[in-house]
């Protein structure tokens, strides 16, 4: 059994097989993989019985269930008024400089994508940004590097 | 002269532990004394809607059905919003309190709190409270159990019918009304759906009686409200106030001296311009003097160094990818108007342009499926009207 | 007894059922609202927003189509701010949608023209969104065209082909200005779960899903001098042809379809009822030496219930969501493709074509008929068995191209040789038609007489019913099928594939014991097949399965094992139901495919 497949079954199992489910193991998927592969959709359609366009369908409609491969570390900044009154821009230009990429993108090493997302609800405490669940808020370019400094070197001491 | 502040309340926060009294208080009383109570208290859903919570209590227990849901809204998307955050990490007890109430009331044995996405960092601290609140109900020998249902990303599954499509696991996408949530919700069995501000407040009507909170704030617009502040603040946060204040009052008390305009109720709200800040009082449609606006809480102050145009650009900007793009005049409305906006701001089309975007937010309020599509015209029109120059120049 | 409810519509009283829809109560009195997202064989949606009507007093306008009726309700259909309302919906829709009208298949078949040339959405238009969106159009398809450009998002397909055919193709993806209707990870149509049976095409409003036509291909083949064309027309075209052009529901033109065919220059206009009728004597024998198999000879490799296998869309749907059960399905090929195996070999020999030099071409109710003439085991005859297949729409536009008056052509006959049939092959274009056929030949062949339903009509098979089932009690049989004496022969017919998937859950979990299953991809049959004219709805469905069955008790031979053509094939060609021949040419074989 392949990996991805065994990962579905797991989570049909954890959650149950029936479509109150589907989103439950469509967020296990992704807590797991960042992405929700093309395999992974059949298999969540194999096991909860319903059609693999309807699994894509649900999947494509939620911003954090992404179809497309993203880094280890999924960077979020809130693009929302407040935020952007902040200085959120500046913001995504540091993390762009630090990343050595853009918007949008993910890095060479597969370990930072850099997203733009809508409120996070830390607008008094803006700009913010999630890195995967985790939120950054009353961010400054200086506090941003620091940041990225810290998921670089915690990488490191994993490996 | 001194100026007088608003008042500020602490009754949402306040540090107490009263579940199981306030169990076993509302437990003794028929469900009909609770619900008037509740009724009574003048308790609006805290959502933005403003929904009389009682009356939503009582036509649930009236279905004659066995199983039925209780949950609790927590996807707290609204641009500038964000006290249902403080409330579940700092008081998580009493909003499941309420849920409990209200099960008991329409007889559930589960509920749910569906947490937005954005929200997961607080799962961990939710599910001790949640473990707790079980302990106490075992003891009590209640049977009602509270699940977390996380949220993926999609402002538009605050809407109650498109909240129950994503734990079916669909589409956000909402339904047609009738049937309302409270004869068929989730799994189209009836379900009590409140705000956690509103569960909140249940927990401090069953403690201190409904006179407490009845007489706080105004006429249709009764007792406090967690006001979400951010945008030209020197003092961002969030804060319990008494409903029924001017907006005038709290631009003296919270904005920076040089406030232009505040958008009340987040980018579904309205834009209120300096002239109008005396006229215009926060509380639900009542017969008031001048203009009351209804509000999830979010009030977002705007200085004169801020571009309107650039407000309702990122707006737009937020509904034309939040729409769940089912029906016509949200999904196409959003991008007319966005492009719109653009093209009159470009020169591209001339600044009349804007009357027809106008009719267009006015087409979009009256026919769009959800409160989504139907309250762009709130910011847009109110924004464009009352900043007209931003928009050409 | 439902509870009747009084309301205004545009200031006339309505008295009806309480449940019902204002649409349905404005339909009552007669007052037109304006839909898109509506279709009655389909759940409510409530997305598009055209059907928007005023109640007196209230601020907001609601959809007619997804409000109850509640009592002293006072309802205006046509007030100044529902006129506006509903022209600024059909100027959104417009912008989303690329209006290139007098290029589109459907130009001057469209819904969405018919309601802008009504509200006159003229110059002052919103922005064009089409140059901003960069679509692609998927053609790969043999049978459906999928232009994104065109769809007006009014999820008509998704719910025909999600709650309808249960096939779970389409669906819709993302949201906002992204949302879409795609099929599984975006995939061309030709490499997901798609059936091709259609019925999208036939509910979709605009041409954003439309049929692949073959038509300008069939117009060289006329026009070339080498070419000898042979055109075979399903039993489903003769009942609905005249709807596309002018005439009403339910008309049967068989004699102006031949007279047509005709004089757009076919060189042989014969008929699918003739194999039909062979597919009966085929599909008829094959069921009875499997019943053999099974209850004398204890032979366990003989897979029972046999299911039918005229429909290309139930194959295909069998192929991806029952494969366990593909030998089940019988191996006779479809009336279609044995005709294209006979026409270029049998036939051929007969007039002295050379089958290189020969062009077959077919006149289907149905799209996927396209997709199975493109099979490659469609090639017995060493070519492609059928080149072109032709819709019903299509056949009626190049009726119209060639400036035919249809209704005043003199009927005509079609020529002999594999143009004769029996009223048998005339109600395969209905649901139950084919079971009824086979059992009107499968009942004699055993016992020597005809079946015990008075004048042949089996109207337990008949009718509109999701699911229908019959059994027949086979008494006094011929001594060689002594076995089969006081069986009883339990049938299962089924029409959607909903109703497909239902039965074979049904058999898969062993809830249901049948022998013999007749499938059906489309609602009612093969006359409600998704090549056939729009719009459909039960009622048109219903009027043409009248026709069908009027047409089937017209005919002078009423049992495909008396069509005096298909005796002589047998005794001439074939030699026996079967037989090696038949084998070679007749019978086919299936494949698994991915069920997701």
């Amino acid at each position: 059994m392949t990996a991805v497949k065994q990962l579905v079954k797991g989570l049909a199992e954890q959650h149950g097989r029936n479509e109150e489910s589907l989103l439950p193991i469509l967020q296990g998927i992704v807590s797991q993989e960042q992405h929700i592969s093309e395999d992974a959709m059949v298999e969540v359609a194999r096991e909860l019985n319903i059609s693999a366009a309807q699994v894509y369908g649900t999947a494509t409609f939620y911003s954090f269930l992404h179809t497309k491969p993203l880094g280890k570390f999924v960077i979020r900044v809130c693009k929302t008024i407040t935020c952007m009154m902040h200085g959120k821009n500046q913001i995504i230009k540091e993390l762009e400089t630090v990343l050595k990429i853009n918007l949008g993108e993910t890095t060479h090493d597969g370990k930072f994508t850099l997203l733009e997302t809508n409120c996070l609800g830390q607008c008094h405490k803006g700009p913010a940004m999630l890195i995967n669940d985790k939120p950054y808020t009353q961010l400054t370019p200086e506090k941003v590097r620091e940041i990225i400094m810290m998921y670089r070197h915690e990488e490191v001491r994993a490996n | 002269m001194k100026k007088k502040h608003l008042q500020r309340l602490d009754l949402i926060f306040k540090n107490e532990h009263d579940t199981e009294a306030i169990l076993e208080k509302t437990f003794k009383r028929s469900n009909d004394d609770v619900i008037n109570d509740l009724i009574s208290s003048g308790l609006k859903g805290r959502g933005g809607a403003g929904f009389p919570t009682g009356l939503k209590w009582k036509l649930a227990s009236e279905e004659e059905t066995e199983v039925k849901y209780v949950i609790c809204n927590a996807d707290e998307g609204e641009p500038g919003t964000f006290k249902d955050r403080e409330i579940l990490s700092s008081v998580p007890h009493k909003v499941l309190a309420g849920m409990a109430v209200c099960a008991r009331i329409i007889g559930a044995k589960k509920g749910f709190i569906y947490l937005r996405g954005e929200y997961l960092f607080l799962k961990p601290q939710l599910l001790e409270a949640i473990d707790k609140f079980h302990s106490l109900l075992d003891e009590m020998k209640v049977d009602f159990r509270v699940e977390i249902f996380l949220g993926s990303g999609a402002y538009i599954c605050g809407e109650e019918s498109a909240l129950f499509e994503s734990m079916e696991g669909k589409r956000g996408e909402p339904r047609n009304k009738p049937p309302f949530p409270t004869a068929q919700g989730y799994k189209d069995k009836p379900t009590v759906i409140n705000n956690v501000e509103t569960l909140a407040h249940t927990y401090s009507i069953f403690k201190y009686g409904p006179e407490k909170f009845r007489d706080l704030g105004i006429q249709d617009s009764r007792g406090s409200k967690v006001f979400s502040v951010s945008g030209d603040t020197p003092v961002p946060g969030i804060y319990e106030l008494e409903f029924g204040m001017s907006l005038q009052k709290f631009v003296d008390d919270f904005a920076d001296g040089d406030a232009k305009a505040v958008q009340v109720g987040g980018a579904s709200g309205f834009c209120v311009p300096r002239k109008r800040f005396d006229k215009t009082v926060i509380g639900y449609q009542g017969k008031l003097r001048g203009t009351s606006l209804p509000t999830g809480g979010s009030m977002m102050i705007f200085n004169s160094s801020r571009s309107m145009y650039n407000v309702l650009h990122n707006y737009l900007d937020f509904f034309v990818e939040e729409s769940c793009g089912q029906c016509t005049p949200c999904r196409v409305g959003t991008q007319q108007l966005l492009l719109g906006v653009e093209a009159v701001k470009k020169g591209e089309q001339p600044s009349s342009y804007l009357d027809k975007l106008m009719d267009l937010a006015e087409a979009m309020r009256i026919t769009a499926k959800c409160g989504l599509g139907q309250s762009v015209a709130n910011s847009f029109s109110s924004i464009v009207e009352n900043f007209k120059e931003e928009m050409i120049y | 007894m439902a509870e009747k409810i009084n309301l205004k519509i545009d200031n006339i009283a309505v008295n009806i059922d309480e449940g019902s829809t204002i649409l349905e109560a404005a339909q009552k009195i007669n007052i037109r609202i304006p839909t898109l997202c509506y279709h009655e064989d389909l759940c409510v949606a409530g997305n598009c927003r055209v059907c928007m009507v005023e109640q007196v007093g209230s601020d907001r306008l609601i959809p007619s189509c997804a409000m109850p009726v509640s009592e002293g309700m006072e309802i205006m259909t046509n007030s100044l701010k529902v006129r506006s309302a509903r022209k600024q919906v059909v100027e959104l829709l417009v912008s989303e949608h690329r209006a290139e009208c007098t290029r589109c298949y459907k130009n001057g078949k469209c819904e969405l023209q018919d309601l802008s040339s009504e509200y006159i959405v003229g110059e002052n238009g919103y922005i064009d969104l089409i140059p901003l969106k960069g679509y692609s159009i998927d053609n790969f398809s043999p049978s459906i065209i999928k232009d994104d450009s065109k769809c007006i998002r009014c999820q008509r397909c998704v719910r025909t082909c999600n709650e309808l055919q249960n096939i779970g193709a389409l669906s819709v993806a993302y949201k906002g200005e992204h949302m879409k209707i795609s099929s599984f990870y975006e995939k061309p149509m030709y490499e997901v779960v798609c059936t091709n049976c259609g019925q999208c095409i036939n509910r979709c409003p605009t041409g954003a899903l439309t049929e692949k036509t073959y038509f300008d291909e069939v117009w060289s083949a006329l026009n070339s001098e080498k070419k000898h064309v042979v055109v075979q027309t399903a039993p489903a075209v003769r009942i609905a042809l005249g709807e596309a052009l002018g005439m009403p529901v339910g008309e049967i033109v068989t004699g102006k379809l031949v007279a047509a065919l005709r004089r757009l220059g076919f060189n042989s206009v014969l008929d699918t009822d003739f194999t039909a009728d062979l597919t009966i004597i085929e599909e008829g024998n094959e069921l009875l030496q499997r019943l053999k198999k099974v209850l004398v000879d204890g032979d366990t490799s003989v897979k029972l219930p046999l299911t039918t296998s005229c429909s290309p869309g139930w194959v295909k749907f069998i192929e991806h969501a029952f494969p366990e059960y593909l030998e089940n399905v019988s191996t006779a090929k479809s009336p279609q493709q044995m005709f294209g195996a006979l026409a270029k070999t049998f036939y051929a020999k007969k007039i002295g074509v050379e089958p290189e030099n020969m062009v077959s071409i077919s006149v289907m109710p149905c799209t996927a008929k396209k997709y199975e003439a493109d099979r490659p085991e469609m090639r017995s005859s060493g070519y492609k068995d059928v080149d072109y297949v032709l819709t019903t729409r299509e056949l009626a536009l190049m009726i119209k191209q060639a400036g035919i008056d249809f209704s005043s052509l003199p009927d005509d006959e079609y020529d002999s040789i594999m143009g004769e049939s029996s009223g048998a092959a005339v109600i395969f274009g209905a649901t139950g038609g084919v079971m009824e056929a086979a059992l009107r030949t499968a009942y004699e062949v055993v016992t020597g007489r005809e079946v015990p339903f008075k004048n042949l009509n089996i109207t337990a098979v008949r009718g509109m019913e999701d699911v229908k089932e019959a059994t027949i009690k086979i008494e006094n049989v011929l001594p060689e099928w002594s076995f089969l004496e006081g069986a009883e022969l339990k049938t299962c017919v089924a029409h959607g594939l909903s109703n497909a998937k239902k039965v074979m859950e049904a058999v898969r979990d062993g809830k249901a014991e049948y022998h013999f299953i007749e499938i059906m991809a489309c609602p009612g049959g093969c006359l409600g097949g998704g090549g056939q004219p729009i719009p459909t709805s039960l009622a048109i469905r219903k009027q043409r399965s009248k026709a069908i069955y009027e047409e089937d008790s017209l005919k002078p031979i009423r049992k495909s094992h008396e069509n005096p053509e298909v005796i002589h094939i047998y005794e001439e060609f074939l030699k026996e139901p079967l037989g090696e021949k038949s084998h070679e040419l007749l019978h086919t074989h299936y494949t698994k495919r991915n069920r997701y």
